[in-house]
């Protein structure tokens, strides 16, 4: 589904990208880990091409897409994304929230994005909120409507940006149970998380990265009780 | 009880400053929003534009700006006093409104453009859906500074002889001897004004919950 080929990125001349090969297949579910710094945010925004990597090819759905194609806003309505701070659009209600992709970008009708907006609502938990604005709810159900928000566009796959990081520790288990019924529902999914609950129960695979680079790949049980890199053993001894 | 009659004199000229202001505004509204998008253009023939003439305008008084297109487009088209008047209002605002807007613009939060972007928007439709409605509203307190500044600024089309209130107060002023008097009713119609402009913006302001409205 995404093929992210000898990918190098620099912000001047910081290298935060090195030489970044990773595949994510239809209906996987990878939980990306590493230090702050090390590259995982960069990465996974550039899959949305919200940054630009200078080299390497970033492949969806056997389309190689380059950063200078004047049709990034098509291929993004395929890939929805979560960010940490939730991004929501606070002069719109929870409700336009969640449709305004549906009228603006895809141009349904109003009456059937509303429909549509109530089911992806009740999916998430957060149907009883349609009609507040996003600074009335708290962090946890405001990262719920993103998750709605993002599903709207009905993408082939979900980004996640350490989405329960700005959360307080009682709201986290609400948002983790959204994800973990999405990814239950087959969707190919890609979550910078250091909730190891969540890893271990919902990950196919588990990448850690560190400056840069992926340092260790595998299963949940192999890079949580069996790291053979000696990074991923330090990094691991320091969040458990 | 003269006084009274000669307040009742100076109506049409308040009306008159009061469109004068109101031009101004409204075209400063105009050229304030297309040039404040001109110059947060990436492209440079939109940008370079946009920055000379908020530079020009900024740069150089309102009063020259008013003679320069009374006087000096003569060459080229004859403009009467008060199209002058609301024309070189309107180019002056829209160089100080353009820089509110561009504040405004650049003060709302990156991830909102990312969030729309994510939904597959293009960036014009990020601007007009996402951007542009939370900048209008953040621009309502310096704006309502802005329209006050006109206001008062309206009086300098005197000097083109648009019959505003202080070139009424003047005329009456040396006609009679009593310059003092007819500048004090001219001050008491700008306070007026310049209050049910503030208590206007104060209003709006309220109604749109500037304060609790951050995400």
């Amino acid at each position: 589904m995404i093929k992210v080929s000898k990918l190098n990125k620099w912000y001047g001349k910081h290298h935060v990208l090195k030489d970044i090969n990773m595949t994510v297949d239809a209906g996987e579910v990878v939980v990306i880990i590493g230090a702050s710094g090390s590259g995982k945010s960069t990465l996974v925004r550039c899959i949305n091409f919200l940054e630009k990597a200078q080299k390497g090819t970033i492949t969806i759905d056997g389309q190689v897409i380059s950063h200078k194609s004047k049709k990034l806003h098509l291929i993004r309505r395929e890939v929805g994304m979560v960010f940490q701070h939730f991004n929501l659009f606070p002069h719109m209600t929870v409700m336009g929230n969640v449709i305004e992709g549906l009228v603006y970008v895809k141009g349904m009708p109003k009456e059937e994005a509303i429909e549509e907006g109530k089911r992806l609502l009740e999916k998430v938990g957060m149907a009883d909120k349609a009609d507040v604005y996003p600074s009335m709810i708290s962090g946890g159900q405001k990262q719920r409507v993103a998750i709605a928000r993002a599903l709207a566009m009905n993408p082939k796959i979900m980004l996640f940006d350490e989405p329960t990081s700005a959360l307080d520790p009682e709201l986290v288990g609400d948002v983790l149970a959204v994800m973990q019924q999405l990814a239950n529902d087959g969707m190919t999914m890609v979550v910078i998380t250091h909730e190891m609950g969540f890893a271990r129960e919902v990950a196919d695979r588990v990448i850690y990265m560190d400056e840069g680079r992926i340092i260790e790949e595998g299963t949940p049980e192999e890079i949580y009780n069996n790291p053979k890199n000696e990074r991923t053993k330090e990094f691991l001894s320091k969040i458990l | 009880m003269e006084i009274l009659k000669y307040f009742y004199d100076f109506l049409p000229a308040a009306g008159m400053t009061l469109q004068v202001t109101a031009a101004g505004i409204i075209i400063g509204m105009a050229l304030g929003l297309i040039f404040a998008l001109m110059r947060l253009s990436k492209f440079k023939f939109l940008s370079y534009p946009a920055k000379f003439y908020i530079w020009l305008i900024r740069g150089t008084p309102l009063l020259l700006q008013l003679l320069f297109i009374y006087f000096g487009l003569v060459g080229i088209i004859k403009l009467d006093q008060i199209p002058s008047a609301f024309i070189a209002l309107g180019i002056h605002n829209g160089a100080y409104i353009a820089e509110i807007f561009r504040g405004a613009i650049q003060s709302v939060d990156r991830g909102q453009r990312e969030a729309g972007k994510s939904l597959g928007m293009t960036n014009w439709m990020i601007m007009r859906r996402i951007i542009l409605p939370q900048a209008l509203k953040r621009s309502i307190p310096p704006l309502s500074n802005q329209f006050i500044i006109a206001l008062k600024d309206s009086s300098l089309a005197s000097a083109i002889a648009v019959p505003e209130l202080l070139l009424l107060a003047r005329q009456y002023g040396s006609a009679t001897y009593r310059l003092m008097d007819f500048l004090a009713i001219a001050a008491v119609y700008y306070l007026t004004m310049t209050t049910i402009l503030t208590a206007i913006a104060n209003l709006i302001e309220k109604k749109l919950n500037i304060s609790d409205y951050r995400e």
